[in-house]
């Protein structure tokens, strides 16, 4: 695999470090929107390679982290049915809903499984045909279209005990949020490379249209992300604000166009609720009516979402960029990893779990 | 698979029942008997008094002796590179190297669910033969008990070892000094993410294979070579990570090791990072890190690369630095190794 040694290789991170700080003239603040992204800087310290007057805020794109607690407690409630094998991606059954995770109620007795991929739970469907299976679908434009190909192969199998309980979320709206809040702070943004080998990046256009901002579509190895900055960089002091493309070796204008065709067909655009941040309009996934029957929350009428309450957990913030992990009164205290108690800690992708794991001991310098 | 002629006759059970585990084969009496005689005794017994008696008398020893004991449950049972068998075997053999022992006998209790095909125990038990003459170890005593199904998974093996320290020097922890380097036997993570895509049938090509191996080899060589060695710790379950964490905590100093010196392997590096998970934390079957004075390191290296050229010296033993037990330097910066939360699971985009 030189393919992956090449990105990591500290003398060529190294000049590119040297070569941002050599473009940089004045303060800025670029926020990476991937969850994958940000541990990556953490865990290599890349924030510590670049100049001081580089800010990176962290951004809301761990899929793990902006699912509603309503939609886990639906989840758990689908879960205890006797007849139901939950399914859902290893991360997502850790985190807590309002009462308890998907691994509490499984403690609890209820049939959950951990799979890699909805077409196992098709699988499953096909294997247990006197069990209902629901896979809790969630993640951003890379696994929606696995979920919507879950579906098809389900409806060409004629399967009828097969449903998603779907969470998908979209990147581009939630940028746009971001921008368009007036405490915003983001003058530039890392695009996330594995969403956009799937989109593409042909709706990323308008925004830099609209807000005047930046936006390079970046890999997730560390000489990606130290190239993905010193493109932003040149941008914001050129005062250029277009959409440039450093993952070119994964990444094509169009994106992954079978892919689309497959959310197309299954799914359409409506608003979504995200955990911390709140609802954010044309950002989530709903399955067709021409699915109907592959919906959870069509199949079982007495389960419900319900609204996301107060807590004192303020991922919603860190999500945002407002703040940092170790601006929570309860990081490291209260809330670690070992007893989380939001999203952004649970999952391994969120800031809080990023800078707990790698940030926490600052004796290591 | 082996029959006597005769015991057939004798015994109530159809022939063909017998390809299936039932609830009688663990119950002491006559299938029992025919489960010893038709697939433990073949694999296992080296002379007629073997697997005879309750417990087995193993010889005496002029040296001082080592016990062990642990219990292997594993899914799936199969995987490349070895099964649950190998992976008993070897795990005592390697507990037992690790105190600078050679392993002399092994003792293997089966927990079998009903059900289970006898065909499959066949393949762990010869599995388990092959391991153990690969070791140079003799399986002298055993158990069997048989659970209703749904039960257990498949099969359990809970194996205890017993072995002769070849070392005069104590080979522990607390030996560790400051300026001691650490040197990993061969490349990391394999075993982990083999199991991980058996598990969940993840198709990498080539598929990769677990490091599944006896370790005393490597270790009576560090013995031999007149290595000055203070500590050795397998790196199984929770990785070389929380090995240096152990290992740092016990002898109160802080490790530091480099990133870019750790030997992963291609296609485990590709897994690891198509599925978020790091391969320092990833179990292994065959591999271990060996703490040693820090003038014996270059020597130390070259022995062990005789046995694995991935072998690699990849930091040093300092003084406790504040709370750290363990840190690496990565592109950016040094950061602090910690213990993992539960289980790695993969991520998700
Ligand atoms: S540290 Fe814990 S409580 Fe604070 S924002 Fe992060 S997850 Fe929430």
């Amino acid at each position: 695999m030189r393919f992956v040694d090449e990105f990591r290789d500290p003398d060529g991170a190294r000049s590119v470090a040297e070569a941002i700080a050599a473009t940089v003239t004045r303060p800025w603040t670029i926020m990476e929107i991937c969850g994958g992204q940000t541990h990556a800087i953490v865990r290599y310290g890349i924030d510590h390679m670049l100049p001081d007057t580089i800010s990176l805020l962290h951004g809301p794109g761990c899929p793990v982290c902006v699912t509603p607690a309503g939609i886990i407690d639906a989840a758990c409630t689908l879960a205890s049915q006797p007849e139901v094998i939950l399914c859902s991606f290893g991360d997502m059954l850790r985190v807590p809903g309002h009462e308890q995770s998907l691994l509490t109620a499984r403690t609890g007795g209820a049939d959950v499984r951990m799979v890699y991929s909805p077409l196992d739970a098709v699988t499953l469907a096909r294997e247990n045909p006197t069990r209902e299976i629901v896979f809790l679908a969630i993640g951003f434009e890379t696994t929606a279209p696995t979920s919507a190909m879950a579906v098809l192969h389900a409806e060409r199998d004629g399967l009828t005990n097969f449903s998603l309980l779907s969470s998908h979320v979209l990147v581009p709206p939630a940028m746009r949020q971001l921008l368009a809040d007036p405490t915003n702070k983001v003058q530039g943004f890392l695009a996330a490379g594995h969403v956009c080998a799937v989109s593409g990046y042909r709706d990323y256009h308008a925004i830099p249209q609209r807000f005047g901002i930046p936006i390079v579509v970046t890999g997730f190895e560390p000489l990606d992300i130290l190239q993905g900055i010193l493109l932003c960089v040149r941008q914001l002091e050129e005062n250029r604000a277009d959409v440039e493309n450093q993952y070119r070796r994964a990444v094509r204008h169009t994106g992954n166009r079978y892919a689309q065709a497959a959310v197309e067909q299954v799914f359409k655009v409506q608003g979504q609720a995200w955990r911390g941040i709140g609802w954010i309009e044309d950002s989530g996934l709903a399955l067709r009516s021409r699915f109907a029957l592959f919906d959870a929350l069509n199949r079982f009428t007495e389960v419900h979402v319900s609204p996301e309450r107060e807590t004192a957990c303020i991922s919603g913030e860190v999500l945002r960029g407002v703040c940092k992990p170790d601006d929570c009164p309860m990081f490291g205290n209260l809330c670690t990893l070992e007893h989380p108690l939001g999203a952004t800690m649970v999952s391994s992708e969120g800031a809080c779990a990023a800078y707990y794991r790698y940030r926490r001991v600052s004796g290591a310098a | 698979m082996m029959s006597r002629p005769g015991s057939h006759g004798s015994c109530p059970v159809p022939v063909h029942s017998a390809e299936r585990i039932e609830i009688g084969h663990g119950g002491g009496g006559k299938l029992t008997q025919r489960l010893i005689d038709t697939v433990f005794r073949p694999a296992f017994a080296v002379s007629d008094e073997d697997l005879t008696c309750d417990s087995a008398a193993i010889g005496r020893s002029e040296f001082e002796l080592a016990f062990t004991t642990d219990a292997y449950v594993v899914q799936p049972l199969f995987f490349p590179g070895g099964n649950i068998g190998s992976l008993a075997i070897f795990g005592t053999v390697n507990d037992l190297a690790m105190s600078g022992a050679r392993a002399l006998a092994i003792s293997a209790a089966f927990v079998i669910e009903e059900g289970f095909a006898v065909t499959d125990l066949n393949r762990i038990v010869e599995t388990m033969r092959d391991a153990a003459s690969r070791a140079g170890v003799r399986i002298v005593a055993g158990d069997t008990k048989v659970v209703e199904r749904g039960k257990a998974d498949g099969v359990y093996i809970a194996t205890s070892g017993i072995g002769e320290i070849g070392s005069r020097a104590l080979i522990r922890p607390q030996e560790v000094r400051v300026g001691d380097a650490v040197i990993v036997s061969g490349d990391i993570g394999r075993h982990g993410m083999a199991v991980m895509a058996a598990r969940e049938s993840l198709g990498f090509e080539p598929p990769i294979e677990s490091d599944c191996a006896p370790l005393f080899g490597p270790v009576s060589a560090l013995i031999d070579g007149g290595i000055e060695l203070h500590c050795l710790r397998d790196c199984t379950r929770g990785g070389l990570a929380t090995a240096l964490i152990e290992i740092a905590r016990c002898a109160d100093v802080t490790i530091a090791i480099e990133q870019t010196k750790i030997p992963v392997s291609g296609p485990v590096r590709g897994a690891c990072e198509i599925l978020g998970i790091d391969p320092l934390y990833v179990a292994n079957e065959g591999r271990f890190t060996a703490i040693v004075a820090g003038g014996d390191a270059e020597r130390a290296l070259s022995i062990l690369q005789r046995h694995d050229d991935a072998a690699a010296i990849i930091g040093m033993v300092g003084e406790r630095d504040g709370s750290t037990d363990a840190k690496i330097r990565t592109i950016g910066r040094t950061r602090a190794l910690d213990l993992q939360t539960g289980e790695q699971l993969p991520r998700i985009c």
